[in-house]
């Protein structure tokens, strides 16, 4: 139970960071922390206690193997995680650029 | 099986492609061939309208048949819901990159912009129609951040702003939904739709179920946008390219919210008195909000995009009535009618709000401005623009003969039918306030006195704009053709009848 505990500490960690920190990159860090929470959880609900690695050995049936389903959906969502992570960096630079700071109080030309 | 369904996907990916590696070098390469994908797959997504029906198609990827009736490997399902939404996704992105085709000349990179458009048309149909809930998440991250890049193709102060805004929420949806996908795979051993709905009808924890729910309708509403999580909406539809715009309010939000929703209520979950009544109050709440907040606004776009959150409220809150009956399990053909209006609506919607984007984009290309009060009498100067939006102003605010007002009096009517008199109420008072609304544009507009700096200079918009506003402003009123009895069976009661029928969506799929 306290790996779940643990995971889900570390999404409230994430969403924390964004709700009070004011820098657009410490901003893009907590949003990174939180998924990697995801990732974590993903990982841990495909774990069953005493598995190996899902490669079947024949000459052992019955050997207990973790479940490799949830593996696949990790290495997938690392893939699209970069992706955004690489988007709103890009981002990041060039608010960076137009405006001349990170800071999120100065960053306001859009209301109403 | 049938070959053809992945097409979808790997046409408008492969478009991406080739215009990044060809349009280096020949010139215009990218508009015309752009244009072309999303023609060729308007084309075949209405086939599929016309030849599906009550019929279920699946593909299964890579050709895995179900291991002892339990499906494995990637599923990609056509029914008569989703071939609806398909045909709006398509048939609209291929009139705004059509209407780009002059639009976005005021631009550099076109490269860039045309291959985003086909990498976001790819994910959405994707979503649409992936068969298991895994998939749905990959496809929406490929037209999310497809999007997000949009988004700021101006790369401005402001374009930058609301992409920054509209990451970050994305953000959180998406892991909101990736917990959900998590969640549901520890308990069911299962991604594919139709099998989770079979493993979880077995029996289940009450309170689990609940957090799951809760956890899907919080990621899917923040992509929809539904009112609490409405905030990124006005900033990102507003600063985008208004091609982009129509694709954003017209298409987007509802195939990777409202669709994906409207999906995983009815085909995946037991419906619940509990979540019924949260998603019709929501409904309520964004169609009630979304429109007092676009009273006050001065700036077209922004003003389009309040109306957005506004009348997906109306779709929200008619498929919530048609579950609240659902779940007390009684007059089934009443729930069956509030279902039909809201996917009406939901077509109708993407019709209409993708014109009035068009039309803003219009303005905004001839006059230059997106503020009301620069602008006036431009009636005279751009003819065509200005019939075209009356007639979707008119269909937003449900005036008759056109769209929107079929879709809300089916909507109105059946929750009268229904006792939910407050509601209905509420729906009448919404389309009130949003007529008034509209006025308030039309007359500022195209028929006041002028009083813009350059008001002499301005010239009715070049072909390819006007082309588009017109055929999507015939839309609009052929639209209003689908309520009556012989088109409404061969089209929108195949929809309502997959999501009624418990148990016809699993069965159809897993072949049991």
């Amino acid at each position: 139970m306290i790996p779940y505990l643990m995971c889900f500490g570390l999404f409230l960690t994430g969403l924390y960071g964004i709700i009070t920190r004011r820098n657009l990159v410490k901003i893009a860090i907590s949003l990174s922390v939180m998924e990697f929470s995801t990732f974590l959880f993903l990982a841990l609900i495909g774990y069953i206690e005493g598995g190996t690695a899902p490669i079947v050995d024949p000459a052992d049936p019955v050997k207990v193997y973790v479940d490799p389903l949830p593996q696949a959906l990790v290495l997938t969502a690392i893939v699209i995680g970069l992706a955004t992570t690489a988007m709103i960096m890009a981002v990041i630079i060039r608010i960076y650029r137009k405006y001349g700071t990170f800071d999120i109080r100065e960053i306001k030309n859009l209301k109403g | 099986m049938n070959p053809l369904i992945p097409l979808f996907v790997i046409i408008p990916l492969a478009g991406a492609f080739l215009i990044m590696i060809i349009g280096r070098f020949i010139r215009d390469f990218d508009k015309y061939f752009a244009t072309l994908v999303l023609l060729f797959l308007a084309v075949v997504s209405f086939w599929f309208l016309f030849s599906t029906g009550e019929k279920v198609t699946v593909y299964k990827a890579g050709g895995w048949e179900p291991v002892n009736g339990v499906p494995v490997g990637i599923y990609m399902v056509l029914d008569g819901f989703n071939t609806l939404v398909l045909c709006i996704i398509n048939l609209i992105g291929f009139l705004s990159v059509f209407y780009s085709i002059s639009y976005m000349n005021r631009y550099t990179s076109g490269n860039y912009f045309y291959s985003l458009f086909c990498l976001m048309v790819a994910g959405m149909n994707g979503v649409v129609i992936s068969g298991d809930i895994f998939n749905i998440f990959v496809f929406l991250e490929i037209s999310a951040i497809s999007s997000y890049a949009l988004v700021a193709f101006g790369v401005e102060k402001n374009e930058l702003e609301a992409t920054f805004k509209y990451q970050v929420l994305g953000g959180i949806a998406s892991f909101m939904i990736l917990f959900g996908i998590g969640f549901i795979y520890w308990k069911a051993k299962t991604l594919n739709i139709a099998d989770i709905r079979i493993v979880f009808s077995t029996g289940y924890d009450r309170t689990y179920y609940l957090f799951v729910q809760i956890l899907l309708l919080a990621g899917f509403g923040l992509k929809a946008a539904i009112m609490p999580f409405h905030a990124w909406l006005p900033d990102a539809h507003s600063s985008a390219p208004s091609p982009i715009s129509a694709m954003l309010s017209g298409v987007l939000i509802k195939a990777v919210g409202i669709y994906v929703i409207i999906r995983l209520f009815f085909n995946m979950f037991a419906i619940s008195q509990a979540m019924s009544v949260l998603i019709t109050s929501l409904g309520a709440l964004s169609m009630l909000i979304g429109v007092l907040l676009a009273i006050g606004q001065w700036d077209i776009k922004r003003l389009l995009a309040y109306h957005s959150i506004s009348q997906m409220g109306y779709v929200v809150l008619s498929v919530g009535i048609g579950m609240m009956l659902i779940s007390k399990g009684m007059r089934n053909e009443i729930a069956a009618l509030a279902i039909a209006g809201g996917i009406f609506h939901l077509i109708n919607h993407a019709a209409f709000k993708g014109l009035l984007f068009l039309n803003a984009g219009a303005i905004e290309y001839a006059a230059g401005t997106r503020d009301l009060h620069e602008m006036g009498g431009l009636a005279r100067q751009m003819p065509a623009t200005a019939a075209t939006s009356f007639t979707a102003s008119m269909a937003i605010s449900g005036i008759p003969p056109f769209n929107g007002f079929f879709s809300k009096l089916i909507i109105i009517v059946a929750a009268v039918m229904a006792r939910y008199y407050l509601l209905a109420v509420l729906a009448v008072i919404v389309s009130i306030i949003t007529l008034a609304s509209f006025l308030k544009f039309q007359r500022y507009a195209f028929f006041n006195k002028s009083e813009g700096p350059n008001t002499g200079k301005i010239r009715e918009v070049p072909f390819p704009m006007v082309f588009s506003m017109i055929i999507l402003s015939i839309i609009c009123l052929l639209l209003s053709l689908l309520v009556l009895p012989g088109i409404r069976e061969t089209i929108l009661t195949p929809a309502t009848d997959i999501l009624m029928d418990p148990s016809k969506y699993p069965s159809q799929i897993t072949g049991i």
